[in-house]
């Protein structure tokens, strides 16, 4: 017998349904509840975690992806615009810079910063500068490949403009190019931040007091005097308190700006609201 | 008349393509050129070696006495004195008409924002545009951001404005509102260069008309001989597929 398309699609969509609740009914007959419950709804061992893991790990945590970040986008913007440049050496720095810092896992990095520097260079950053710089590094060179996208995405009739008003190349780039760019990527940024927000973690390898602990630190030390699992919920909890307004945030920039304009400036690029 | 542009033996080419094979060429302060042309002529070089916005491969370009083609010359400070209005308008997307008028007269002629302000205001007025200051570009129409273009160039006080197919992009309605301020501007004074396929405006306004084609002026004059009696073979050839869009032939000049 044959079916129309419409049809079709709607069996279709009525079988994929039951099969989800099959799998959702399957795993929750499955689940040793009376172990998950044991293991990581432990009411009390939740409770004894606040305000601890509020106002010293959500804080740090924040406070370290904002610092990352924000090196990040420094020395970002500054990767782009070498890997823009039309002298060689600074666009083959820029690429091997981004190569690398693309290649290798932030953990490394962590434990270069953290361990290694100090030893080489005999000085000691302390725990907030070591973290900025190391979730910087590695934010950076993503963040450059993201600007750097950005600026090439805003109208070449943008920087004409400002030059024949007698701007020089320098002041057309940063009052017209660079601010139309972060409107156009402020949606990957975000996403970025949520990256580094989560890479923040990897600060549990650093021994740090016990007031620079973030999340995962203190998720990991309640551990060693909870009898279960709890703290890693909570703390998992945590970061989604932070990372979901984020991403709806980066939803909605997404949605305002529009991807749009990357794909046709010409005819777009003259429809973003401030 | 004193002379505003001087140029000698130009010569641009991109690679291996000749794009401008030796213009010569002078216009006068107050004058207005209008510069017709099939597509791929040049037209939109030539224009933008006015300015440097194109680096001509050689000869020279003065511009009321400097010379743009010195190695040494303070460019921005000479296009400061270069209007130029794009097919495309660009408008700066992200500032609002207001500040789209004011900002390169405050950072580049460091005039103060009162300043800045009142000018701005009276080369809205100019184009008939005075209650739009806090839009932004993407609410105006077609018409109405090309105004504000031109306004924008006005702003900087220029001695020579460049148009390039100002109303090229413009819906059919749309075209004669910039035209009626490029007129107005023309009527003021303004040493204007335009290229454009607006026949009728290049024969009411222009007091000469340039035909170029191939990188070269093959024909030049007041619009009534141009336009209305080319001597040569390809100007007459080009008139006829303007004039009469239903015969376009392949290479038709409509860009
Ligand atoms: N930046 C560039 N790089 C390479 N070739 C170019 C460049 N700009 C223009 N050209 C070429 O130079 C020739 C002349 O271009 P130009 O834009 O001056 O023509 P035009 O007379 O303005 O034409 P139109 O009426 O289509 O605007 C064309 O063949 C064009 O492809
Ligand atoms: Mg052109």
């Amino acid at each position: 017998m044959a079916l129309s398309k419409r049809r079709r699609t709607q069996v279709l969509r009525v079988v994929q349904y039951v099969v989800l609740v099959a799998v959702v009914v399957a795993l929750a007959l499955l689940i040793d509840w009376q172990q998950v419950r044991r293991g990581f709804l432990d009411a009390d061992a939740a409770a004894r975690l606040f305000p601890g893991v509020i106002l010293t790990g959500l804080k740090n945590t924040v406070i370290y992806a904002a610092l990352g970040f924000a090196v990040g986008l420094a020395l970002g913007l500054v990767l782009a615009l070498m890997r823009m440049s039309s002298v060689g050496p600074y666009r083959w720095l820029a690429t091997a810079y981004i190569e690398f810092f693309r290649g290798v896992p932030a953990l490394l990095v962590f434990i270069a910063f953290g361990f290694g520097v100090p030893l080489a260079f005999q000085l000691r950053f302390d725990t907030y500068s070591t973290v900025a710089l190391s979730l910087g590094l590695v934010g950076a060179a993503y963040m450059a490949e993201t600007i750097r996208a950005g600026i090439q995405a805003v109208p070449k009739g943008q920087v004409e403009a400002a030059r024949s008003l007698g701007m020089p190349a320098g002041m057309a780039l940063f009052t017209i190019v660079i601010p139309q760019a972060f409107r156009i990527i402020l949606p990957p940024l975000t996403n970025e931040l949520i990256l580094l927000t989560k890479d923040s973690s990897l600060v549990y390898l650093l021994g740090v007091a016990r007031d620079e602990y973030e999340l995962t630190k203190i998720g990991r030390e309640a551990l060693n005097v909870s009898p279960n699992l709890t703290p890693i919920l909570v703390a998992g909890l945590c970061y989604l308190i932070i990372t979901i307004p984020l991403s709806q945030l980066s939803r909605y920039l997404e949605r305002r700006t529009g991807g749009k304009r990357i794909s046709s400036p010409e005819s777009a690029g003259l429809e973003v609201k401030a | 008349m004193s002379v505003l542009v001087e140029i000698s033996d130009l010569r641009k080419s991109f690679g291996p393509l000749q794009v401008l094979r030796g213009i010569d060429l002078t216009v006068s302060r107050g004058e207005v050129v209008c510069v017709i042309g099939p597509s791929g002529s040049g037209k939109s070089t030539l224009l933008r070696c006015v300015n440097l916005l194109e680096e001509p491969t050689s000869g020279r370009v003065v511009v009321g006495g400097v010379e743009l083609t010195d190695p040494d010359v303070d460019i921005d400070a000479a296009r400061r004195r270069i209007g130029m209005v794009f097919q495309q308008f660009n408008l700066f997307s992200h500032l609002s008409v207001l500040d789209n008028l004011t900002i390169a007269q405050r950072k580049v002629l460091r005039r103060g924002r009162a300043e800045a302000e009142r000018v701005a205001r009276e080369n809205l007025a100019r184009v008939g545009l005075a209650e739009k200051v806090d839009a932004m570009p993407g609410q105006l129409s077609g018409g109405q951001q090309q105004r504000v273009a031109i306004a924008r160039s006005l702003s900087m006080a220029p001695e020579l404005m460049l148009f390039d197919e100002p109303t090229s992009a413009l819906d059919p309605e749309l075209v004669g509102d910039v035209l009626g301020v490029m007129r107005q501007l023309a009527d003021d004074g303004m040493t204007m260069m335009v290229v454009t396929h607006e026949m009728q405006f290049a024969r009411e306004v222009a007091d000469r008309v340039l035909f170029m084609d191939g990188g070269v002026i093959v024909e030049q004059g007041p619009a009534d001989q141009v336009i209305g009696a080319p001597r040569h073979e390809r100007t007459r050839t080009f008139l006829a597929r303007v004039l009469d869009p239903t015969h376009h032939g392949p290479g038709d000049p409509a860009s």
